[in-house]
């Protein structure tokens, strides 16, 4: 798996928990990618979009329980997308320089995630990390200019047994 | 709330007492004004809505003019960041639009929060003693623009008002020269489109020099340009409705910049360090005016309660007294005492705005906010340039 190298710490949560992963596949590809599905998104209905989202797909990692795809962009940007055996994207995390394209990434979740950005901002007690929790999707974001770090999920998609830790 | 006013006040006298085993903050002598320094103060802003929200006065003129100039107050004081933003709404200069390929240039930039919209002008900018001359700055929400590109708004929600940004402005007088940097100066897919090129109908990414990017405004000062120190004093940790502090310009070139006996923190690429907190080290960490807490962590790791009404602080029943170290990237390290309050308890006097103790979660990292800088000196020394201790980038207090 590879490490991160800034925001969330490392794989740690991995440790904590009682059941074990058992790799089946690791592929490394190097494929320029269009687009991916997005959070809550099917993943095998790739569909072809017109955003500007150019990655590389970089490696999959498969569990029993859940498969990860990993994609750079030339950025240098970062996105993880986590997604279900029965091929549902439950989380995406990303890192990088700059933000990833949130409205691919998020998906159907975008708006509503710029809608509570918007109202939080209205109730500004200043700046810090984003946390937008509402009852269908999580979306945290920390870090700054240059290094941005966040994730956001579906709790009602997540596998059972897996805990969120593992997003990121 | 008595009781909870008597649990401050102990915490207080914990954390500022050295007889009690925590180490307290230094005892920091701040700037008098002079030709390098700037006052700064901590209040609740020209939206009178901040808590921790660090604050300056910024002149700007039209290039080459004493004359043709304004003073925009409000400008919120940003470590985190590089270049100076104002709202189109506040400025009533005419600036010069940059423009490349005949049309004009228009910058999308990222913060955490949301984005910034608006046309690169060129100002002299002057704060104390110390103007730079003719740079690139942002004037935020500026009309007769396109419509915002839908690269542009996949960042987040938009700051291009006094509501939505809290400020009249940011100052950002971080550790890099400028905003986006060496990725925003070449072709091809690695840029990340942060600024646009703006014709009648439609925006589109565009190649931008470092040169032509927005600056930091004092690495482009004629003196006192290689950093800056924050200074502020310590504060009650009840809270208080503001607090005065310093902006000096320039690390060991003035009488009053001096490193003096300050550590030397140096950072990774992306301006971060490491935390290292109960024996397991969390890197990308980072100093930020522009946070306006501690937010570290989560609440199993801490121990902190979050609070009830807003998952984005933490709400301990008593005040805690945490510590931690801070690891350069260059291996100096140095032992961080702090405290957490409950922050429903603080914020609900609402005519306090400096809050010493107010920290938030922040999972796997740390976010070293506003209350970090209080009774500290803290010296931001500017990538490439030259100071008594070495090239910036670092931090050091």
């Amino acid at each position: 798996m590879s490490g991160r190298s800034g925001g969330w710490n490392g794989w740690g949560g991995w440790d904590r928990l009682a059941w074990c992963i058992s790799i089946t596949t690791l592929v490394l590809l190097v494929l320029p990618v269009r687009t991916t599905a997005s959070l809550g998104g099917d993943v095998s209905s790739v569909q072809t979009d017109q955003v500007r989202v150019k990655a590389a797909l970089m490696r999959v990692t498969s569990s029993d329980r859940f498969t990860v795809h990993e994609m750079r962009a030339a950025t240098g940007t970062t996105v993880r997308e986590y997604v279900s055996s029965s091929g549902r994207v439950f989380g995406v995390a990303w890192q990088g320089p700059t933000l990833p394209d949130l409205r691919q990434v998020l998906g159907t979740y975008f708006d509503a995630y710029v809608q509570a950005a918007e109202a939080a901002q209205k109730k500004r007690l200043g700046r810090g990390p984003i946390r937008i929790e509402q009852s269908t999707f999580v979306v945290e974001q920390s870090g700054h200019p240059r290094a941005f770090v966040g994730r956001a999920y579906v709790p009602q998609f997540i596998p059972a047994g897996i805990s969120i830790e593992t997003i990121q | 709330m008595p009781l909870k006013l008597l649990s401050l006040a102990i915490l207080g006298t914990l954390v500022l007492n050295p007889e009690c085993g925590t180490t307290p903050p230094s005892t920091n002598i701040v700037a008098a004004p002079a030709q390098n320094v700037q006052p700064i103060t901590v209040n609740a802003g020209p939206a009178n809505n901040y808590a921790n929200g660090l604050f300056t006065s910024v002149t700007i003129c039209v290039p080459g003019s004493t004359s043709n100039c304004q003073t925009i107050d409000g400008v919120l004081v940003d470590t985190g960041s590089s270049g100076l933003r104002v709202l189109s709404s506040v400025l009533t200069l005419t600036l010069p639009q940059q423009v490349a390929n005949g049309n004009p240039v228009v910058e999308c930039n990222q913060f955490l929060d949301g984005f910034t919209w608006g046309p690169v002008q060129v100002a002299d900018v002057a704060m104390a003693g110390e103007r730079a001359s003719a740079i690139p700055i942002q004037v935020i929400g500026s009309s007769g623009f396109p419509a915002i590109p839908d690269s542009c708004s996949s960042s987040g929600p938009s700051e291009n008002t006094l509501d939505a940004l809290g400020a009249n402005g940011v100052l950002g007088v971080g550790l890099f020269l400028q905003d986006c940097g060496p990725a925003c100066a070449v072709s091809g897919e690695s840029n990340p489109g942060l600024y646009y090129t703006c014709s009648a109908s439609s925006c589109q990414p565009t190649v931008e020099s470092l040169g032509q990017q927005l600056q930091n405004p004092v690495s482009r000062f004629t003196t006192d340009h290689n950093g800056i120190i924050i200074e502020l004093p310590t504060v009650s940790p009840l809270g208080a409705p503001s607090l005065g502090g310093s902006l000096v310009f320039g690390i060991g070139t003035q009488a009053n910049n001096a490193l003096g006996s300050a550590a030397l923190f140096t950072v990774d690429v992306q301006g971060n360090f490491t935390t290292v907190y109960q024996g397991q080290s969390y890197g990308g960490s980072f100093l930020d005016t522009g946070s306006n807490g501690i937010y570290f962590l989560d609440s199993r790791t801490t121990g902190l309660a979050l609070c009830s009404d807003a998952a984005d602080f933490y709400c301990p029943a008593t005040p805690q007294a945490m510590s931690a170290t801070h690891r350069g990237a260059n291996g100096t390290t140095g032992n961080v005492a702090f405290g957490v309050a409950n922050a429903d308890t603080l914020l609900a006097n609402l005519s306090l705005s400096v809050f010493s103790l107010l920290a938030g979660p922040n999972p796997g990292s740390f976010d070293w906010g506003l209350p970090f800088f209080f009774g500290r000196n803290v010296f931001t020394a500017i990538e490439s340039q030259s100071t008594p201790m070495g090239f910036g980038p670092y931090w050091a207090y």
